[in-house]
């Protein structure tokens, strides 16, 4: 049975994690995320889970790796600066196609910048901070209620698509208050890992759907995982026809779950002259402003991605079809609405509402750029 | 005719090595394996995990479950593998840049831990995958293509840092004095605790041609001439260049992490029991 609790976005998380099978915690403490380590260190152990605090955030997600590999499933939490410590790695368990979920609680500014204050600054780090050409999937949840249900999610589609996948609340979604909804046992969808039996010895080679699926250290099959290019056995190759076909594959494997990988909220996107998008938190914001002008008698429409990576390009192009601007509006110097623009080229007059203070977006910064928008129309 | 053991546990398809020639890794490799296969261990329950560099290659040579990782992050990864499956045996393979250097602050906690991994440092005193670089283990006004007038940084006393950081087995080993190099690794792996082993090796491409010493043999009589069997109770100062080799340290007294989060887990799951918080399924322990 379904119960519902008055729960931080934090301890949302945690229970997600608990909810979708997680038994490996591997995290160091930092704001404004610390809240779902404790949690984890208070529970893992009681339910043969392990949570381990280790010396930084590097250490964190290679242990999280590892632990994954040997066939648990695992997560870490972090912020900002943490997050950009574990860049290397997060294209280590996208290479060697492990799974792996990262929560990375948003705050605001580069380096140490503000750590009590909440932002939407690693948007674009979530898709691109490690190096080279690599799949990764990030989830935006706006409130505590979505913290659960999206960190659940998170790990489905990590051992769907073994990839890591991402989790980007801002600091206010971690840290705010709300009911949250905690499913019976299976009354939410929870994919266990999917094991493959093999006959040879090609276990990272490709079934139907794009996925390699590697048996776990310790299964009887003397895997190897490597950080390097490798072919489908598991080992080194540097001819430049395999690194491409490997190259392509791994990062087109999203390809194959698309339908997956589309999930948004929107209103009255279809027949509206003006859209606002954003994602997370500011979504909230903007989904009462979309309300409050419909019933006024404006055609406006509110588009919130919820995967905010891959973006939903395909969907968003054909709902906006009839809109002349676009209003994205973030908590960051106008990350998604970089993704927005590159959509829509000149077609549409896109315009962004942003803040970059620490604080929340107020209704009123979101007014006064509509009301350019309208009194130019 | 390949000997057995090498036919257990050497992934012969991959050969040969990308190594140089006259390069210590290929008898290293020959020793671990002889190490392996003189305590039985099955390959199947046998994790290598290495980091980058030379040495951590020997992980796509041998036969059992092997992660190649990124660079100095062997340990970390290895520590989330012995977590999730206690039964396999794991041994980390890191060099002295790896393992030193950048993966430095992973050595150190991971002996605080005491977690039963065996980590073998491999030490050729430079980074020999990049072309022979100072490494916090080249020696003091030695040369390396990036301390060209002599390096004026001072190495590690490695085995004095791992045992204030907590490790419970300590060796070192060369590669000349090879059958003492395969004691130490069977010693080590049965140790329950974290275990460490240095092996000295030479690079007569980067590390011998910078210093004057270019053929191997010339490298392998340094450490034949300057290693001096350490034996308890008998310490006694040594020539600048020499150093000891053989079991340098061991604690049995400690009690290994899993062992501990064991049992402090039981002990926790009686005491909810008797105070009637834990009745055994999941839901009611997740009480919020």
């Amino acid at each position: 049975m379904a119960k519902t609790y008055l729960m931080s976005g934090n301890d949302a998380c945690a229970e997600g994690a608990l909810y979708a099978g997680c038994r490996f915690f591997a995290g160091y403490p930092i704001t404004p995320s610390s809240e779902i380590a404790e949690h984890l260190a208070k529970k893992l152990p009681l339910i043969d889970g392990i949570f381990i605090q280790m010396e930084d955030e590097i250490a964190s997600i290679c242990a999280c790796i590892g632990a994954s590999m040997t066939g648990a499933k695992a997560m870490t939490a972090t912020s900002g600066p943490g997050f950009s410590l574990m860049q290397e790695n997060i294209g280590y368990a996208a290479i060697t196609e492990t799974p792996v979920v990262i929560v990375n609680v948003m705050r605001v500014a580069p380096s140490t910048g503000m750590p009590t204050g909440t932002a939407q600054g690693d948007y674009i780090q979530a898709r691109f901070g490690s190096h080279g050409d690599y799949p990764i999937v990030a989830l935006a949840p706006a409130t505590a209620n979505e913290m659960f249900e999206f960190t659940v999610k998170a790990f489905n589609i990590s051992e769907i698509l073994r990839t890591p996948v991402i989790v980007i609340p801002e600091a206010v979604v971690a840290h705010i208050r709300e009911p949250v909804k905690i499913p019976g046992a299976g009354e939410m969808e929870v994919v266990a890992r999917i094991k493959r039996d093999f006959d040879g010895t090609f276990f990272f080679s490709r079934n139907e759907d794009g996925v390699a699926r590697p048996p776990s250290v310790g299964d009887g099959y003397k895997v190897h995982y490597t950080s390097l290019v490798h072919t489908e056995s598991g080992f080194f190759s540097s001819s430049p026809l395999q690194v491409e076909s490997f190259t392509r594959a791994l990062v087109e494997k999203l390809k194959s779950k698309e339908h997956l990988l589309v999930d948004f909220e929107e209103e009255g996107c279809e027949d509206a002259e003006i859209i606002l998008v954003s994602f997370g938190v500011t979504g909230r914001a903007c989904m009462r402003l979309a309300r409050d002008l419909r019933k006024a008698g404006e055609k406006v429409g509110y588009f919130r991605p919820k995967i905010v990576w891959p973006f939903p390009e395909k969907e968003f192009i054909n709902l906006a079809e009839r809109a002349h601007s676009i209003i994205v509006a973030e908590l960051n110097y106008g990350q998604m609405r970089r993704e927005v623009e590159r959509l829509f080229g000149r077609e549409k007059r896109i315009l962004g509402v942003n803040k970059v203070d620490g604080t929340m977006l107020e209704l009123s910064r979101i007014k006064d750029v509509l009301r350019e928008v309208v009194k130019d129309a | 005719m390949l000997e057995s053991f090498i036919e257990k546990y050497a992934r012969e398809f991959n050969f040969p090595t990308i190594w140089c020639s006259g390069c210590g890794l290929g008898t290293f490799m020959r020793v671990m394996m002889k190490a392996f296969d003189a305590i039985s261990l099955d390959p199947n329950k046998l994790v290598l995990v290495s980091g980058i560099g030379c040495s951590s290659r020997v992980t796509a040579y041998t036969d059992c479950n092997t992660v190649h990782t990124t660079h100095g992050r062997a340990l970390p990864v290895a520590t989330g593998i012995k977590l999730v499956n206690p039964s396999l045996t794991v041994v980390v393979i890191t060099g002295d840049g790896d393992g030193t250097a950048i993966g430095g602050n992973h050595l150190i906690h991971a002996a605080r831990r005491n977690i039963d991994l065996t980590c073998i440092l491999l030490n050729n005193s430079c980074y020999g995958m990049t072309s022979g670089q100072v490494s916090p283990m080249t020696p003091h006004s030695a040369y390396s293509s990036t301390s060209p007038y002599g390096n004026i940084e001072h190495s590690f006393d490695l085995v004095g840092m791992l045992k204030s950081a907590g490790a419970t087995y300590i060796a070192r080993g060369t590669v000349y004095h090879y059958p003492l190099a395969e004691k130490l690794i069977v010693s080590a792996i049965e140790h329950k605790g974290f275990s460490f082993v240095e092996i000295l090796f030479q690079c007569p491409t980067y590390f011998g041609r910078f210093n004057k010493v270019p053929e191997p043999a010339d490298m392998l009589r340094e450490f034949k001439e300057n290693g001096v069997k350490y034996v308890p109770g008998k310490d006694k100062p040594l020539a600048e260049n020499q150093f000891y080799i053989g079991e340098l340290y061991r604690d049995e007294s400690k009690v290994e992490y899993v062992e501990l989060l064991k049992k402090h887990r039981h002990e926790r799951l009686n005491l909810m029991k008797l105070q009637g918080q834990y009745d055994g399924c999941k839901t009611k322990n997740r009480t919020l």
